[in-house]
């Protein structure tokens, strides 16, 4: 045995950690249960751009999974990686590095997100100067991580330190291969991926966010943390080992069941669902691992706040994980896909698993952290019920709303025409679910409430231990090949390096054999060549699509289904976005698809429909756009923009870009004239003039307003192979 | 970007037989993790299992 040295524990940095999550934990569901409401009031923010739903919609999906799950993994890794590696953190500046840097990324994310700043692509929406900075805060952990495990004083790594390298591995690559675009500004970029192949890279990541950033994680903290609250080891360590391979192995392969049924090629999309088969017997075992930890221990469960939300986390990711691969299937996905079943999904995950694990590791740390004792077991106990209540109320309704909205979608009348013809019908049917799912959502915040006064008090009663003394003996060298009677994985064990790089052969298999036959075998995307770039008008109006985050409601993608081709048009071919920079798709029809709605309504329609969204459509949920009928549009880049499209291979020639503003005048001035069949429109764009003239300010004519771009571009969707 | 790898991928003589090899990397795959946790001695399994149980807390017992 080696020499005893004494060090120190950093809790300081945990603390932060802890804090960072439970704050911005409560900002990213206050902005939820906002957006929840905002399905019942449509004009509850009217006329502020930056609370409208689109652009708030990322916010919430970015604060709960980086900001309050993010905050809570780093939290609970900086503790227990500590602990398992009897080590300091190796380097208490790359610790400072990372929680500040981090929490500065988060600031970015909630300006910029609600400004409008965004790629449109789910859970990476954050622009290019952002992702770099991610990318530089996610090393400097790495290197922390690393490190520690290099200074360690304990021989074998404990499973849960594989889950976190394994995290930290392939979050990086994730992160890097989704995040590649073409900037055009500071605040502005393209992704260099274009439709079918955007698409395919963003679910490959998307999906894997999921299983990298919420599940593996998490599943080391529950490694580590659930043994520790029931005071005895895993059920099975063996299991443990098949766990972490086989999840981390069969995990990245199931990205392209976001794309069933899509213009995706057909044997990505089976591979896709065959994997996510295969993937309930890892995360069941898993889940199975987890419970059975606690047998023997129910009693304590019986008593202790914190195993009850533990067993209800390791529950959620149970029911989660058997959803996942059923949702995948091809028939129940035809209904389930587009529907508030996969939000009622989602949240299972995220409020049940994250959420609850969170919750029970906050209750078991701050007593520690803070060498007190919890300040009241009953308002945990309270927060445990209200919290699970809370769970049941927001999915089960989403379930219904799925259900019932996906079968009216399909209904059918005996003369072959569509029972529910009018979109809104189907949205007006779920109303009752909105409100439940709101309510469902306001008692999970409650408990989060509850939860922060509880602690507030124990930190208060407490006293901060910022570092904790503790001593073990030093590591022995031993021979770097495998000792006698040691067997290969015993040795693995204690070989960082090596375990690191098995890990990340094991992850880049799967992404590599979808993503690379898809980006280079031309055969898999078929040009259609009446598909032609967009004008130089359409593109800035497709920016402004994008900025509003209308990707967040409406799909681009009609499914080859009877039922969807009799609402939409005809069925996405893979090769009408090939100039989609990025791809559009969407992976929620709160309203009806808008990939062929080209042609469908007059200007003046979508004019009105922009101002006042109830005036065109009785009973819409759709928020108003006023801002875009006001604001002047700003197109002077368009000529960066085309080239960085021609860098990419979209064929606009010299004498395109040349002439773009030309163009962009005059298919504006067409669009500002077509608004003149409409008499209102006449009579209040007159009275706009006179205003201006006796206000003595700027009068910004119809034509170089943003609403003209945006009807550019809504008009252009899906005409190229529309059948007349 | 993606025109600077694509002519060498499209070079690949029988890429058919990819499917195959992506066969023969999942098998073994399994096959070898089996065989890992099968060969894991009881002592070795006891005492990694432990682990989180070793932390040498000085200042205070565990509650």
């Amino acid at each position: 045995m080696g020499e005893i040295q004494k060090f120190q524990y950093d809790n300081k940095i945990v603390r932060n950690f802890l804090y960072a999550s439970v704050i911005f934990g409560l900002v990213g569901m206050l902005v939820g249960l906002l957006l929840a409401f905002m399905f019942m009031f449509p004009k509850l923010t009217d006329g502020i751009s930056w609370l409208s739903f689109g652009r708030l919609r990322p916010l919430h999906t970015n604060a709960v999974i980086f900001a309050f799950v993010g905050n809570a993994i780093f939290a609970g890794i900086y503790y227990s990686t500590q602990r398992l590696l009897k080590a300091r953190m190796f380097s208490d500046l790359l610790s400072k590095i990372n929680f500040w840097g981090w929490q500065l990324i988060i600031v970015a994310a909630a300006i910029t997100l609600p400004l409008g700043i965004t790629t449109s692509k789910e859970y990476a929406e954050l622009e290019w100067p952002i992702d770099i900075a991610i990318a530089l805060v996610w090393v400097v952990f790495g290197v922390n991580l690393i490190g520690t495990i290099i200074k360690r004083r304990q021989r074998h790594l404990y499973v849960a330190i594989w889950f976190y390298l394994a995290t930290f591995i392939t979050v990086a690559v994730l992160h890097i291969f989704n995040s590649l675009e073409l900037p055009i500004s500071a605040f502005k970029s393209y992704s260099v991926y274009a439709g079918v192949q955007d698409a395919l890279v963003q679910w490959w990541y998307g999906h894997n966010a999921v299983a990298f950033f919420l599940t593996t994680p998490f599943l080391g903290l529950m490694y580590y943390f659930v043994p520790k609250a029931a005071e005895r080891p895993i059920y099975s360590y063996r299991l443990s080992i098949v766990h972490f391979w086989s999840l981390i192995f069969i995990y990245i392969w199931a990205g392209p069941h976001h794309l069933l049924y899509s213009a995706l090629p057909d044997w990505a999309q089976n591979l896709g669902v065959a994997f996510s088969i295969m993937l309930i017997a890892p995360s069941w075992g898993g889940m199975i691992n987890g419970l059975l930890t606690l047998r023997g221990v129910w009693d304590k469960v019986r008593q202790s706040p914190i195993l009850k939300f533990m067993v209800v986390a390791i529950t959620g990711y149970g029911m989660a994980t058997f959803e996942g691969p059923m949702l995948s299937l091809k028939n129940v996905n035809a209904i389930a896909h587009f529907s508030d079943w996969i939000i009622g999904h989602v949240h299972v995950g995220a409020l049940a698993w994250n959420g609850m694990m969170t919750f029970a590791i906050v209750y078991w740390l701050v007593p520690k952290l803070f060498k007190t004792k919890l300040y009241s077991e009953a308002l945990a106990n309270f927060h445990f019920w209200i919290g699970t209540l809370g769970i049941v109320l927001y999915a089960l309704p989403m379930y219904v709303a799925g259900f019932t909205q996906a079968l009216m979608w399909k209904e059918f009348n005996p003369d072959g025409t569509l029972v529910y013809g009018n979109f809104l019908e189907t949205v007006q049917q779920i109303m009752p679910m909105y409100w439940m799912r709101a309510i469902g959502g306001t008692l999970f915040l409650i408990g989060l409430i509850v939860l922060i006064y509880n602690i507030a008090k124990t930190i208060l009663a407490g006293e901060s231990v910022t570092d904790e003394a503790a001593e073990a003996p030093a590591l022995e060298k031993v021979a770097s090949k495998r000792t006698m009677g040691e067997t290969f994985h015993q040795w693995l064990e204690r070989k960082p390096v090596q375990l690191a790089l098995l890990a990340t052969v094991t992850i880049l298999i799967g992404g590599a054999a979808q993503i690379i036959p898809t980006l280079v075998v031309e055969s898999n995307i078929p040009t259609i060549s009446s598909v032609k770039p967009y004008t130089p008008l359409e593109l800035e109006g497709r920016d402004l699509y994008i900025r509003e985050g209308c990707v967040g409601c409406h799909s681009q993608m009609i499914r080859p289904f009877r039922s969807e081709v009799e609402r939409y048009g005809p069925y996405s071919k893979a090769g009408e976005f090939v100039y989609d920079h990025p791809f559009l798709w969407g992976s929620k029809r709160t309203g009806p698809d808008l990939l062929r709605v080209g042609g469908k309504y007059s200007d003046n329609w979508h004019f009105n429909h922009m101002y006042d969204p109830q005036s065109t459509s009785s009973g819409s949920i759709m928020p108003a756009y006023q801002w875009l009928i006001t604001s002047k549009h700003d197109r002077s880049a368009i000529q960066d923009k085309m080239r960085a499209m021609v860098t990419l291979g979209v064929p606009y020639t010299d004498e395109d870009i040349a002439n773009a503003f030309e163009s962009m005048d005059a298919q504006a001035a067409k669009i500002e004239d077509n608004l003149h069949a409409d008499p209102d429109f006449v009579r209040s764009y007159e009275d706009d003039k006179e205003y201006a003239k006796q206000a003595g300010v700027e009068f910004v004519p119809m034509k170089d307003r943003e609403i003209t771009a945006m009807i550019a571009y809504l008009q252009r969707l899906g005409t190229d192979i529309k059948v007349k | 970007m993606l025109k600077f790898i694509k002519p060498y991928m499209e070079d690949i003589e029988g890429i058919a037989t990819y499917p195959m090899i992506s066969l023969v990397i999942f098998f073994v795959f399994f096959v070898a993790l089996f065989w890992w946790v099968a060969t894991a001695t009881k002592d070795h399994v006891k005492e990694m299992s432990h682990l989180p149980f070793e932390d040498n807390q000085q200042n205070y017992k565990e509650q």
